[in-house]
């Protein structure tokens, strides 16, 4: 049975504007969790009626803790915020299916945009390789040194205040990086410029998808993505971010 | 020992708690929280006879004690519901209601009439969807046309029908009414009320669809005086619904006049929410010194 549960929040902190970092203590979804995953998290306040998903950032198996980097953008998520550790939050998780690690690459990017970063720790953690990752940021860096132990760091900013002006495909030419696989997480512009550099470059390619969710387990079917095939389940050119993703194969989904 | 049981049509339900077409799939996925033989009914998602790709997205957005939605519809269509759903469902001790979406009276009747063999113990007809142009709402907002689809469903219908009705519409009594005359059995209310949001930073609205259905709390009150009107007016047994998330507020439907109740957004605020309410029912009656709960069916006065 899956179960949703309060769970004691061991350490919030703001890592960045509008940025914070959230440990939870939850033995069980720390087990089962792969990067990649989302959690959907609940406000106490009962005008909000929706959870918020919330992607994973870091699994301490061993110590049963969750770590998620999440930005303030509305009521709720300033509602976790607020949050002090020994208090308690309410999760779901772990949801969705996470980033395939054993696809026989050794050469990868990831590639994460502004919020789409925080997954990639976890999976440079979990990837044996050559990992490179290329994180696109606005201008304010956060999780560099994260991502600098597990895997070598480049860094695209749009104001250009450090690493390379422009974005993360702008990166990947400037330093003459290349790959046989690549995992994606970031806002959908980003994605679709991915998609198109694996194509032209015939890379293996997964993105994770983000979309406004209402249940965050497949029943509602607010947070589609359109698919190339019909779906199995849908039974139309359509699929559930939260539930058949929010991975996919870069050339499975129309962006 | 409470009686929690209420019979619609003369199908007796072991409790009045059910689920809001749209909000719960078939089942399958919150199966996964709790037995779904805790239930009266699960209602499934609106399938049409064939499937529908639904809206743009983004389809829905949060609002103040509610949310908006504009799924349009989506659904796999009959096929796959009678392979993979219906079988599913028979497996809990729960009634099933399949919910009905089309185009025109025929889409309706295709799928009513393919459902006649089938193991499910209600059809509720979709007429009343905010979201879709086609949707059934052009027959859910005229009392002529209610009457007619009515009528007609009720030809091919081999299971009692529930008429599912818009509140969209300038006295909803009328439309009780006019679903009574076309032979409906039942009358489940309210869908959910055309609203809109629009995001200022953007300056587009915030869902695809420009409208969408409100639900949750935010329209409970006048769900539950709708109920009361519709109560008041037809001899029908009533499903109420519109923002019930906890067994007070199924009481306060009951009190009004409902039969039955579903649950509807609050599945997403609680993936608990409808199992809690029908224990919460419980407790109620045992608090008071209840022992029949149809003694509370339109009690208030």
């Amino acid at each position: 049975m899956k179960s949703r549960e309060f769970v004691t929040i061991i350490e919030q902190k703001k890592i960045a504007s509008d940025i914070y970092s959230l440990w939870i203590q939850t033995e069980h979804i720390a087990k089962g969790a792969r990067p990649g995953q989302f959690l959907s998290l609940y406000s106490q306040d009962k005008s909000h009626m929706l959870p918020r998903p919330i992607s994973i950032c870091e699994i301490d198996r061993e110590q049963g803790r969750i770590r998620m980097v999440y930005r303030v953008v509305g009521e709720g998520t300033a509602e976790f915020s607020h949050k002090k550790a020994g208090e308690q939050i309410e999760v779901l998780g772990p949801l969705g299916n996470g980033f395939p690690l054993d696809v026989g690459k050794k050469r990868i990017f990831l590639m994460g945009g502004g919020i789409g970063i925080p997954p990639m720790v976890q999976l440079a953690k979990e990837l044996d390789g050559e990992v490179q990752v290329i994180a696109g940021y606005r201008d304010e860096l956060f999780l560099t040194e994260e991502l600098k132990e597990y895997a070598s760091l480049y860094v695209a900013t749009e104001d250009g205040s450090a690493g390379t002006k422009g974005n993360v495909i702008d990166a990947i030419y400037a330093h003459k990086l290349e790959a046989d696989l690549i995992y994606a997480c970031g806002p959908k512009p980003m994605l679709r410029a991915i998609q198109s550099y694996a194509k032209e470059h015939g890379i293996l390619c997964y993105l994770s998808m983000e979309e406004r969710m209402a249940c965050g387990i497949g029943a509602c079917l607010a947070c589609v993505c359109q698919s190339k095939e019909v779906d199995a389940h849908t039974q139309v050119h359509n699929k559930r971010i939260c539930k058949d993703g929010p991975v996919f194969l870069s050339t499975e989904v129309e962006l | 020992m409470k009686n929690t049981k209420v019979t619609l049509a003369g199908v007796e339900l072991q409790n009045p708690v059910m689920t809001a077409s749209g909000t719960f799939g078939s089942g399958i996925e919150y199966s996964e929280f709790y037995d779904l033989g805790r239930l009266g009914a699960v209602v499934t998602k609106g399938v049409a006879n064939v499937p529908w790709p639904g809206n743009p997205i983004p389809r829905i957005a949060e609002t103040a004690s509610g949310m908006l939605n504009a799924i349009g519809l989506q659904n796999p269509g009959i096929d796959t519901l009678l392979e993979r759903d219906i079988p599913y469902l028979r497996k809990y001790q729960t009634k099933i209601i399949v919910n009905i979406c089309g185009k025109t009276i025929e889409d309706y009747c295709e799928v009513v009439e393919r459902l006649s063999t089938e193991p499910v113990d209600f059809l509720e007809i979709n007429v009343s969807c905010p979201n879709v142009k086609e949707g059934g709402i052009a027959f859910g907002q005229n009392p002529k046309a209610l009457e007619a689809i009515t009528r007609e469903v009720k030809k091919y219908a081999r299971q009692p029908v529930i008429m599912k009705l818009s509140p969209n519409v300038t006295d909803i009594t009328e439309m009780a009414k006019a679903a009574e005359a076309g032979g409906a059995d039942v009358l489940s209310l309210i869908n959910t009320i055309t609203g809109m949001k629009i995001d200022i930073h953007r300056r587009t609205f915030a869902i695809a669809n420009k409208t969408g259905g409100l639900s949750g709390p935010a329209i409970k009150p006048v769900a539950v005086r709708m109920v009361y009107q519709v109560a008041q007016s037809v001899r029908l047994p009533i499903i109420g619904m519109g923002g019930i998330c906890t067994a007070e507020d199924a009481l306060e439907f009951i009190l009004a006049g409902a039969t039955a109740v579903s649950i509807g957004t609050a599945n997403f605020t609680n993936p608990y929410a409808a199992k809690e309410v029908a224990e919460g029912i419980e407790a109620y009656m045992e608090q008071h010194q209840i022992a029949d709960i149809k003694s509370l069916i339109g009690a208030v006065g």
